[in-house]
């Protein structure tokens, strides 16, 4: 408890200060609203809120998320079994990585129209690379004397990837989860902005800020704010549970972040 | 030579089966479209036309590469110069980008050597990640708008507010990489902390630092053209994506997602070769 007193009085301390600066200047609504506004802009629009929500990320990003990521985990493990075709996948594979690939949101509603199907395509394609590369990276981190010491059991290569490679590689699947959730969000929110049908948190965001509703806006952000870290804290949370025999979750009660 | 090829032969296979793919989407995907413009056509001459299509729903390979060469090489006034849409965007990331340089390591500084700064203010930037960045966008150009700011900056602030968080990751990360021996050879020397800060830990930093830098730079790129996608604008990549997707011209769309890509390896690049010349003055070592 005592480790969130501090980021705690820090964010009350800036919440307090933007409440203060807005209400002593008159800070004009179109270019800051208070938090107690965005406050009440959150109150007031529940049902709008919640329609965004269930368009953006309960049908356009989770299973974007699910497939992106199960895809590149699959052909992570084809990949995996032909050095050949690990040699010449990961450099590709690593590549995407430096390319804007929320730029293909256009030809995703091309291609799959106006409503979720393209936006969870675009999440999809987003989430499938980052998968892919840590974990054909996490099937190779067992050193040398664990395979050793399987093979002296003489296991075969599908023991070994049972009982020591796939969870050696469970730290690198959860780091890309991790990952893979922010990227998701921001393929779903982005691709609205390329069309949609009227509802969703990205066509909120661009259509308000264009009429000036910034507390509106405001909520809408905090809405993928608590969305996005929601996600992000689960999936930490799995990865504590699931992966408990690694030594950063057994010695250390302070950072559980990393 | 064997060492070469071992690692390159790979690669080639695999872009080769790549390009193998395209194709046949294409084929599948455009022959519907050819068919109905030209009923009655021997299928030979079919394929053909699928691949020639000016609007594609999937275009070819060449269909791409020949758009984006022909944006490349035109007078860079003109409105569809694929140099000059790029060279708007890579000004707002370059720009961008130098803000979350500077802050960056500033704030990296003042949490490596602030204790209270630590506690405080490094769970925020880590939790400021799983907001999707990019959701702000519009709303930031907006009201930047509104206070009078338009053309570069408020997309710069876009660009910036993304590569921002990796810089300072992999600074923080990087200012305390020296280790406890290290750290108390300093001491014996009676070393102040302005000498433990000059002489071990910037320098130690530099190693941790350029990998964030390659994040930073393509988040940069990414940022800059989103940033261009709300606000109407009318030039820049962003603009010539959501143009494009506005009047179905597919080739432009593709050409300028493929001028973007090339921008942000360009990106990368001069991030590896900001890292080459600082181990080439360190006498190569990082």
């Amino acid at each position: 408890m005592r480790t969130a007193a501090a980021p705690l009085a820090f964010g009350l301390i800036v919440l307090a200060l933007w409440q203060t600066l807005c209400m002593a200047f008159h800070v004009p609504k179109i270019l800051l609203p208070a938090p107690s506004a965005i406050a009440a802009a959150f109150g007031q629009n529940i049902p709008m809120l919640g329609a965004d929500f269930v368009q953006t990320v309960l049908r356009s990003m989770l299973p974007g998320f699910a497939i992106g990521s199960a895809a590149g985990f699959l052909v992570a493990l084809m990949v995996d079994a032909s050095p050949f075709l690990r040699r010449g996948v990961m450099p590709v594979a690593s590549l995407t990585g430096a390319l804007p690939i929320v730029g293909i949101a256009p030809i995703m509603v091309m291609w799959f129209g106006f409503d979720w199907q393209s936006k969870a395509a675009v999440a999809a394609v987003m989430t499938f690379f980052p998968m892919l590369v840590n974990t054909v990276a996490g099937l190779e981190a067992p050193g040398a004397m664990e395979r050793d010491l399987l093979r002296s059991y003489t296991a075969s290569g599908r023991q070994t990837l049972e009982k020591l490679r796939l969870p050696a590689a469970l730290p690198f699947i959860f780091n890309a989860l991790k990952l893979n959730t922010t990227l998701a969000l921001i393929g779903a929110i982005v691709a609205e902005f390329f069309g949609t049908p009227i509802v969703g948190m990205g066509f909120r965001i661009s259509t308000e800020a264009s009429r000036l509703d910034l507390d509106v806006v405001w909520a809408e952000v905090l809405l993928a704010a608590i969305t996005g870290s929601a996600l992000f804290f689960g999936i930490a949370r799995l990865e504590r549970t699931v992966t408990f025999w690694r030594p950063a979750f057994q010695f250390s009660t302070e950072k559980d972040m990393h | 030579m064997g060492e070469a090829l071992r690692r390159t032969l790979p690669v080639i296979v695999v872009v080769f089966g790549l390009l193998v793919v395209w194709y046949g989407a294409a084929i599948v995907a455009d022959l519907p479209a050819a068919q109905a413009a030209a009923p009655g056509t021997a299928p030979a001459a079919l394929v053909g036309a699928a691949l020639a299509l000016e609007r594609p729903l999937v275009p070819a390979p060449h269909q791409v590469a020949a758009a984006l060469v022909g944006g490349i090489f035109q007078p860079i006034t003109s409105p569809h110069s694929l140099v000059y849409h790029a060279a708007v965007t890579a000004s707002s990331a370059i720009v961008g980008f130098a803000i979350a340089f500077v802050l960056g390591i500033a704030l990296a500084i003042g949490i490596v050597n602030v204790r209270i700064f630590d506690r405080s203010i490094m769970p925020w930037i880590i939790a400021s990640q799983t907001v999707p960045a990019l959701a702000v966008a519009p709303m930031v150009v907006v009201v930047l708008g509104n206070a009078g700011l338009t053309g570069l900056l408020p997309k710069a602030l876009i660009a910036a507010w993304l590569s921002f968080f990796p810089i300072v990751t992999s600074m923080v990360a990087g200012l305390r990489s020296p280790e406890r021996l290290q750290l108390d050879l300093l001491r014996t020397y009676c070393a102040g902390s302005w000498d433990v800060f000059a002489r071990l830990r910037w320098p130690a930093s530099m190693a941790f630092l350029f990998p964030g830098m390659k994040i930073a730079a393509t988040l940069a790129v990414v940022g800059a053209i989103v940033a261009e996608l709300p606000t109407g604008a009318q030039a820049g990549l962003g603009a010539r994506l959501l143009g494009a997707s506005y009047y179905g011209q597919t080739l432009q769309l593709w050409a300028a997602l493929a001028m973007a890509s090339l921008l942000a390896v360009a990106a990368v690049a001069a991030a590896d070769l900001a890292r080459a010349v600082l181990v080439q003055a360190r006498g190569g070592r990082l």
